[in-house]
């Protein structure tokens, strides 16, 4: 059912409170069972041979030494994978081509990337696993490799794909290109918009691929029977897509296929698709016996979806007033060795913040030598927005307004026509911007070398299909089943409170879990903000099913018209008007004799959510710069963002915060580096450098609630917007501190000495 | 007739045309007629699109109701992280 939920104006006892969350006590004790927690008894160990090279030919695969090893059970090459007709499918951010997934998790006629896998063992010891790998021999044809995405787009770049031609432009290409595809947005008319311009500002900006760095790499079980059933324990932000991945892959029927999700330390994206999943089960089918694959962090690093590195065009006009005549931008992102980046994610959220007549938006789509990208909150909108917003800064600082009067003399409002498509409807831009000016820390006090940057992000936010089921326990708890992944945002408690809210019980007799793929109907992803929007709507109308089936249980008991019977409270009594008053009976009395008077009660829904709600947030960030040594120190931070509603305040600061925190490491500290020879450099938390706590301040949050109209709950979503801001945030609050305006992420110690120098030696030729 | 839009990064694969009305009462009509008019545009119509009808998204809802005076946005699908 596709399934829109209107918004009820109501006062709550459970929603908007802080209960602790279900799944709190079991990760602090430590008793949560994560990926690789799972074992079984037999179990093997699997281990993968990864490409040593960034781009080469593999002529041949000799696995009879590693079978020949004593405790090797299986091994697994492209051999064991069937080709894949290009056929597409959504998973999380992007649609993916399983033409490109079957050759990503095991590679069939070219590695592609340093870490790509080229066969697989299964062995009854690590150790023996992986001696077995030293003993594959695989005879490589090196070949010429891209791995910097301007370079890929220049012609005579080396070839990663000679089938591919660039999409989205006319005529059809006569050449395969790096370009997978061109897309272009407009609106107006940009060259007469830039000429109504008294001031124009061009700037171009690059950035570094990012690791979304969950703590937990990916790890899984798998356990195939003599008969082909599958058993199915991993670590994934969707078990049901990857059920269906793994099915088609490996071409059995779906429900062959049962897949336990497990606790999840942290995806942001980067566990919405396959990896050694495949892998795990066609070794478990080979050597029948369960095996168990987690990845190292170098595995992680090298071979599973970092972000899109960038290179980045805007330019912008605006008049003395403020008022932006034209917005142009040129995106140009890596997508990693298959097509399928977030450039078209990217290139709509580039300016969805503000009220354009004029907008171009030209997004590339560029294959390179590393490993394919995988979505990470808000996927490429951070990259295109630090662009934008440090335009945006720039002009408003230059015809001297300020910046957050500057954006709201051009914010986008309801019914302002988006440059990709639709009119935007109800949204909360203008109040975050609103809260953000009146906020103490706008006006606070600066010292020597410190600054003040705001930037703003959005995100569209959605929806999708999804499952739930309540089911009344016959002592009056409740037991809510979820399909959506809790990917420890805290989600199950937020949807736990929305059937006690419905319910009208207390929060702590609804106890949820999370499904297997056996249990509930097909749920998408928990991505794209979607987790407590669209499970909570299915949770809702689950429990207002169960709500039903009791009015209708008590009508019965009670010998009155089921028209005559309400719920209210916690109990089903007589409604207005009714024939004759009878006693109300509560959930935990009709559950008593339930048995006896018909069976248990359930409620279940199954939908397609629709009416997901955008998202708006406005950062300000204080930062202090150290001009001896580089270092940008962030002084104080506040992120204000509209959320629909937070059904759990805590956890939806702690979105803010998490999306803050994760966006100031991409833009002080984290990127991918490659040597000369395509490998990666830095697989490894030493040398890849999140933010740790030492690095932040205390985040500081400013929920703002303008309610999603097509939610029961006015619930729009909150984990993608935090993250879209920082990095701009900060590169405007730097130019505030030294007057130096940084372009390229990340601003690290020597990229800041390097912009201070240039600035210095700048200064001297003038 | 619903009066029906298609994103400006469609225009390739429908000879540049992005506006048109069309005599449809759902999603999978509109894409039937789409998928008609314009053959190259087919591949996306399945996977990558979404539809805005009279301001409210709508992903994978081949039986949403148009109505006949509906304004219609076509334009690429979302997901996220």
């Amino acid at each position: 059912m596709s399934t829109m939920m209107k918004y009820e104006d109501k006062e709550f006892k459970v929603v908007g409170t802080r209960p602790l969350r279900p799944d709190g006590v079991d990760k602090v004790t430590g008793r949560a069972r994560f990926g690789a927690d799972y074992s079984l008894p037999g179990q093997l160990i699997g281990k993968v041979l990864r490409s040593p090279h960034a781009h080469a030919r593999i002529k041949s695969i000799d696995t009879s030494k590693a079978l020949a090893l004593p405790g090797v059970k299986a091994v697994v090459t492209r051999d064991d994978f069937a080709d894949m007709p290009v056929e597409y499918a959504a998973a999380g951010e992007l649609v993916i081509n399983f033409h490109d997934v079957t050759r990503n998790v095991m590679a069939r006629e070219k590695a592609l990337y340093d870490g790509h896998p080229v066969a697989a063992v299964a062995a009854t010891s690590e150790a023996i696993a992986r001696e077995a790998l030293g003993l594959i021999k695989v005879e490589y044809e090196v070949l010429p490799h891209v791995i910097d995405v301007v370079e890929a787009m220049r012609p005579g770049a080396p070839l990663l794909h000679e089938e591919q031609y660039t999409q989205g432009v006319t005529p059809r290409p006569d050449r395969p290109s790096n370009v997978a595809k061109r897309v272009e947005f407009s609106l107006g008319d940009v060259g007469e918009g830039f000429r109504q311009a008294d001031l124009v500002i061009e700037r171009e900006f690059n950035t570094k691929p990012v690791h979304q760095g969950y703590i937990e790499p990916q790890a899984c079980l798998a356990n195939t029977t003599e008969d082909g059933q599958v058993e199915l324990w991993t670590s994934t932000q969707g078990h049901f897509v990857f059920r269906a991945q793994c099915a088609k892959l490996l071409q059995m029927d779906v429900s062959k296929i049962r897949v336990t999700p497990t606790e999840i330390g942290g995806g942001f994206g980067g566990k919405t698709t396959v990896y050694n999943e495949p892998l795990a089960i066609a070794l478990s089918r080979k050597s029948r016996r369960p095996v168990k694959m987690v990845m190292s962090r170098e595995d992680v690093f090298r071979a599973t979806g970092p972000t899109s590195g960038a290179n980045v065009r805007v330019k912008m006009g605006c008049t003395r007033d403020g008022r932006i005549t034209a917005a142009e931008a040129e995106l140009k992102y890596q997508a990693g060795a298959f097509a399928g980046s977030s450039v078209m994610q990217a290139s709509m959220c580039a300016f969805t913040r503000y009220d354009l007549e004029n907008a171009q938006v030209v997004g590339n789509d560029v294959t390179v030598n590393r490993p394919k990208v995988a979505a990470y909150r808000a996927p490429g909108a951070p990259i295109s927005v630090f662009g934008v917003e440090s335009v945006i800064d720039e002009m408003a600082k230059k015809i001297g307004i300020d910046p957050i009067e500057f954006r709201l003399r051009n914010a986008a409002r309801e019914g302002t026509q988006t440059y990709y498509g639709p009119r935007l409807g109800s949204i909360g831009y203008i109040e975050t911007l609103e809260k953000a000016r009146a906020h103490p820390h706008y006006s606070a006090p600066l010292g020597p070398n410190q600054g003040r940057g705001v930037a703003t992000g959005f995100w569209f936010n959605i929806g999708n299909e999804t499952s739930a089921a309540v089911n009344v326990n016959e002592d009056g708890t409740v037991a809510l089943a979820l399909g959506t992944v809790d990917v420890a945002g805290g989600s199950r408690a937020a949807m736990a409170m929305m059937v006690a809210e419905e319910l009208g019980v207390d929060c702590d007799k609804v106890r949820p879990t999370i499904g297997d793929t056996s249990t509930l109907g097909y749920n998408f992803v928990t991505a794209g903000s979607r987790g407590t929007f669209a499970s909570g709507m299915a949770s809702v109308l689950a429990a207002r099913e169960a709500i039903e089936k009791m009015c209708q249980r008590v009508a019965q008991i009670r010998e009155v018209p089921v028209g005559d019977v309400i719920w209210k409270d916690g109990q089903a009594g007589p409604a207005n008007g009714a024939a004759r008053q009878f006693a109300p009976m509560s959930l935990a009395e009709i559950a008593k004799v339930a048995g006896k008077t018909g069976g248990s009660i359930a409620g279940h829904a199954e939908i397609n959510a629709q009416g997901a709600g955008p998202g708006f947030g406005t950062h300000i960030v204080d930062v202090e710069v150290d001009k001896q040594t580089g270092l940008i120190k962030i002084l104080r931070y506040t992120v204000l963002q509209d959320v629909g509603k937070a059904i759990h305040p805590a956890y939806v600061e702690g979105q803010l915060q998490g999306g803050a925190v994760q966006g100031i490491g991409w833009a002080l500290n984290e990127e991918y580096v490659y040597g000369d020879d395509g490998v990666l450099q830095n697989p490894g938390f030493l040398d890849y450098r999140v933010p740790v706590c030492s690095d932040v301040p205390f985040i500081d949050t400013v929920i703002v609630e303008v309610p999603n109209p097509n939610h029961p709950y006015g619930v729009r979503g909150c984990g993608e917007v935090p993250i879209i801001a920082p990095m701009a945030a900060i590169a405007n609050a730097v130019e505030s501190a030294i007057g130096i305006r940084l372009c390229e992420q990340p601003m690290s110690p020597p990229r800041v000495l390097k912009a201070i120098g240039e600035a210095v030696a700048g200064n001297l030729k003038d | 007739m619903a009066r029906v839009s298609l994103s400006s990064n469609l225009a390739p694969y429908t000879g540049g045309e992005t506006k048109l009305v069309l005599q449809i009462a759902n999603v999978r009509q509109l894409f039937q007629a789409l998928g008609e008019r314009y053959p190259d545009l087919r591949p996306q119509l399945d996977a990558e699109l979404a539809v805005a009808i009279d301001g409210e998204v709508y992903q994978d809802a081949l039986l949403q109701r148009i109505e006949g005076d509906s304004e219609v946005f076509l334009f690429p699908k979302i997901g996220g992280g």
